[in-house]
């Protein structure tokens, strides 16, 4: 008995990521997209043409991550124009700053001047956070739930997922709100204390993603409230989720001349 | 018996193939067939048309590897109320409650006539999900428990209202439908190929690549001037789907262990998950394996490092997970929470249609891999695992033994990969078959996804049905929880780790 567990414990090992603010992901993931600045009409229009989200937009070329699902099929058949990085550190405090034109070459823009001072003053050393699955496909929350996992293990920071809205002090919500869900998460947030935070995460609760047009989802939670910060990905990464929510509350910078 | 029988790997059929028959002998078949244990229910829905709604029936035959399928045609008006199935036989009770909640026809002495989904466009809108209907029971001793939507982890939200008796749960009632996206109307609302294969990808994210080759074969199935796939495209796809169901059931096995308290199994999980994911995420740039199924190509074809990843990382996973395996066989404090707690037995396994892991741990033999196989399976010869107790550890145990299984299969089918082989990219613009109906059966890591595509006179898909296997064995978890106690609920639902999102769609 003891010994099979010890034999475990010696394959586990050790499996934190010792710095979580240096880490670099396999080539392949798609995280930030660099935009060429000279692509020519007809390729623009095909590109845009071939998105099956709308996230290809023309005059500038602009990719907007917030609707973008990473399937990565534009860069397939056009690598001259959009080239997909792993440079997950993509999640934004304004909406606005997830539109990747060719201006953007180094990094998306994260400027804690938009930041509320509130927040890294109350939730800088302690945040609790309250998930809201409103028609999540199970990978985001498997992802959220990853990051606090034996490898990630991002509670290090003092940020914890918990049981109820009235013990946090935000909530983080995943899936295109359902028109089910659509009450349950309002009450849920007005539960919360405030003051408050709001965490969307994902291509589906950021702008309904491939569910866009569906009269199944209601979104007029972000017309009655306002999110503090946009997680894309489709799951997002959990890498994505710590550098974005370290980066809100003030414990990351991102460089922009990296 | 006038059923047209079909193979999983054969081509998509016209529509009027489809053999049409009155209700009563339509009935008869099903109940008759039903009660036979070599046949199940993979999926009852009803199609609209000029001439009325088709309810097609879609039945497997487990010894003859056979998809039997037929249709009635009901007219609105001129036809009395129909029989309802689900008295004779528990199984068809989702299917009949959906046609119930779509089109507002009610089965006649349907027992369980409730709403499945609250679909957005649902016939009765009065019925609202707040106002669930939930059975109740009462006496002085007993009461009642609500749960949800919103749970307290991070998972999806669904309401379940148990009925104690002290400790005991007397009877426990599942409401879904909170997860209700619409996915079958989007897939009909764009004529995007791509957009199609991705929504597939997003109707449950940790089956993404099951139900993606599900949709994928059913293009491959209705582009009628196509060859048939390679069969490294084959081989490419079984590795990307047994890798899933390591992951997934790793997932499970730490879930459960975290959920009695048994810290170290639950990291150890935790780690060998991340791995496969991560040599998944290596492989297409997505740890759930989004984007690596497209149909008739692909845009990841293995490559000689990657090959050597996965062998590398997957015997890593082999030699721990079986050391984690062990450890659980041998830690009587584990054994006691798992053993004879939760149990569903053939008997009720068989009558509700139960499938998958669930099916398997209570001795049923119901895996699409070895009954139904389509693509590499067909070569694989696949002997599935079964236990007897239906009990959690006997879930637990038959997810132990596929990982170590898959990850052979996995191992030995990378050693098939021939690097040197240029593969094709995906198609998008395939011309479809017009007016053809097409079934595309996989066995996910949960159990069989069926999915039905539905093609017009345009050759563009008008109706698309999917079947989670959810849809079976959440009936399950509410009987197996019958007599426990209440603080037995959670490992009883992680051992089964059914999918809201697949359900709700
Ligand atoms: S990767 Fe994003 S931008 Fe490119 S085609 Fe896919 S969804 Fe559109």
């Amino acid at each position: 008995m003891l010994i099979s567990k010890l034999k475990v414990f010696k394959s586990h090992g050790k499996q934190y990521i010792p710095n979580l603010l240096d880490v670099t992901l396999a080539e392949r993931f798609r995280g930030r997209p660099v935009v060429s600045p000279n692509v020519d009409e007809k390729t623009v229009e095909e590109l845009v043409q071939l998105c099956p989200v709308e996230a290809i937009s023309k005059v500038p070329l602009s990719l907007d991550l917030g609707k973008c699902v990473f399937c990565g099929e534009c860069q397939f058949q056009y690598p001259q124009a959009i080239n997909f990085t792993n440079d997950y550190r993509i999640a934004t405090c304004r909406r606005e700053d997830l539109i990747v034109t060719s201006d953007i070459k180094k990094a998306i823009p994260f400027d804690p001047q938009f930041v509320n001072s509130y927040i890294t003053k109350y939730f800088g050393r302690s945040l609790k956070l309250r998930q809201v699955c409103a028609g999540g496909d199970n990978s985001s929350e498997m992802e959220l739930n990853a990051s606090m996992n034996v490898n990630f293990d991002f509670s290090r920071y003092g940020i914890e997922f918990v049981a109820s809205p009235r013990h946090a002090d935000g909530v983080v919500i995943t899936g295109p709100i359902t028109k089910s869900m659509e009450a349950p998460l309002q009450m849920c947030f007005e539960a919360i204390a405030d003051p408050k935070i709001i965490i969307v995460v994902g291509a589906d609760a950021i702008s309904g993603g491939v569910f866009a047009n569906s009269s199944a989802i209601s979104r007029d939670f972000f017309n009655l409230n306002k999110p503090n910060l946009w997680i894309p990905g489709n799951p997002m990464h959990p890498m994505t989720f710590i550098d974005g929510v370290l980066s809100l509350i003030g414990r990351a910078k991102r460089n922009e001349n990296e | 018996m006038s059923w047209l029988r079909l193979k999983n790997c054969g081509k998509a059929i016209n529509l009027d193939q489809i053999p049409n028959i009155e209700y009563p002998e339509f009935y008869q078949n099903l109940v008759e067939m039903l009660e036979d244990e070599n046949f199940h229910i993979a999926d009852y829905f009803g199609y609209s048309t000029t001439e009325g709604l088709k309810l097609i029936a879609i039945i497997l035959d487990d010894k003859n590897s056979d998809i039997l399928i037929a249709e009635h045609t009901y007219h609105y008006y001129c036809e009395d109320s129909l029989l309802s199935i689900t008295a004779k036989c528990e199984a068809m009770h989702p299917f009949e409650r959906d046609i119930t909640e779509r089109y507002g026809i009610v089965f006649k002495n349907n027992p369980w006539n409730k709403p499945l989904r609250f679909l957005a466009n649902r016939f009765d809108k009065r019925m609202i999900i707040e106002k669930y209907p939930f059975y109740q029971i009462s006496g002085e001793t007993l009461h009642e428990v609500n749960v949800g939507p919103i749970h307290a982890g991070i998972i999806e939200p669904g309401a379940f209202r148990f009925t104690c008796n002290g400790e005991k749960v007397l009877h426990l009632e599942v409401a879904l439908g909170y997860q209700h996206r619409g996915v079958e109307e989007v897939m009909c609302s764009t004529k995007s190929t791509l957009k199609q294969n991705i929504i597939a990808e997003n109707i449950a994210g940790d089956s993404a690549v099951s139900n993606a080759i599900a949709y994928s074969t059913n293009i491959e199935k209705l582009s009628a001037n196509l060859n048939n796939n390679s069969k490294q495209l084959n081989t490419e796809r079984a590795i990307a789907q047994e890798m899933e169901r390591i992951a997934m059931h790793i997932a499970d096995t730490g879930a459960l262990c975290g959920d009695i308290g048994y810290q170290l199994g639950q990291v150890a999980c935790e780690a060998l998950r991340t791995i496969t994911i991560n040599t998944t995420q290596m492989w297409c740039g997505n740890r759930f394996g989004k984007s690596i199924i497209r149909p008739c190509g692909t845009n990841f074809p293995l490559n000689n490092e990657i090959c050597s990843e996965i062998k590398k990382n997957m015997s890593d996973v082999l030699k721990r997970y079986d050391e984690i395996r062990q450890n659980i066989k041998n830690t009587p404090s584990v054994i006691a929470r798992f053993e004879a707690c939760g149990t569903v037995d053939r008997n009720i396994a068989l009558h509700i249609g139960a499938v998958g892991v669930c099916a398997k741990a209570s001795g049923l033999l119901r895996d699409i891999r070895a009954t139904h196989p389509y693509g590499e399976y067909k070569n694989m010869n696949h002997v599935p695992i079964i236990k007897t107790y239906g009990d959690v550890m006997s879930r637990l145990t038959i997810r132990c033994r596929e990982v170590l299984q898959s990850i052979e299969y996995v191992l030995s089918l990378v050693d098939k990969i021939d690097t040197s082989i240029v593969q094709s990219r995906p198609i998008y613009n395939n011309n479809l078959m017009q007016n053809a109906i097409s079934v595309s059966i996989v066995e996910g890591w949960r159990g069989e996804i069926c999915h039905t595509a539905i093609t017009n006179s345009q050759g563009e898909i008008c109706c698309y049905k999917v079947k989670d296997p959810s849809i079976h064995n959440w009936l399950a978890l509410s009987l197996a929880v019958r007599g426990e106690g209440i603080s037995d609920f959670p490992i009883c639902n992680k051992s089964f780790s059914l999918s809201y999102c697949g359900h709700d769609l």
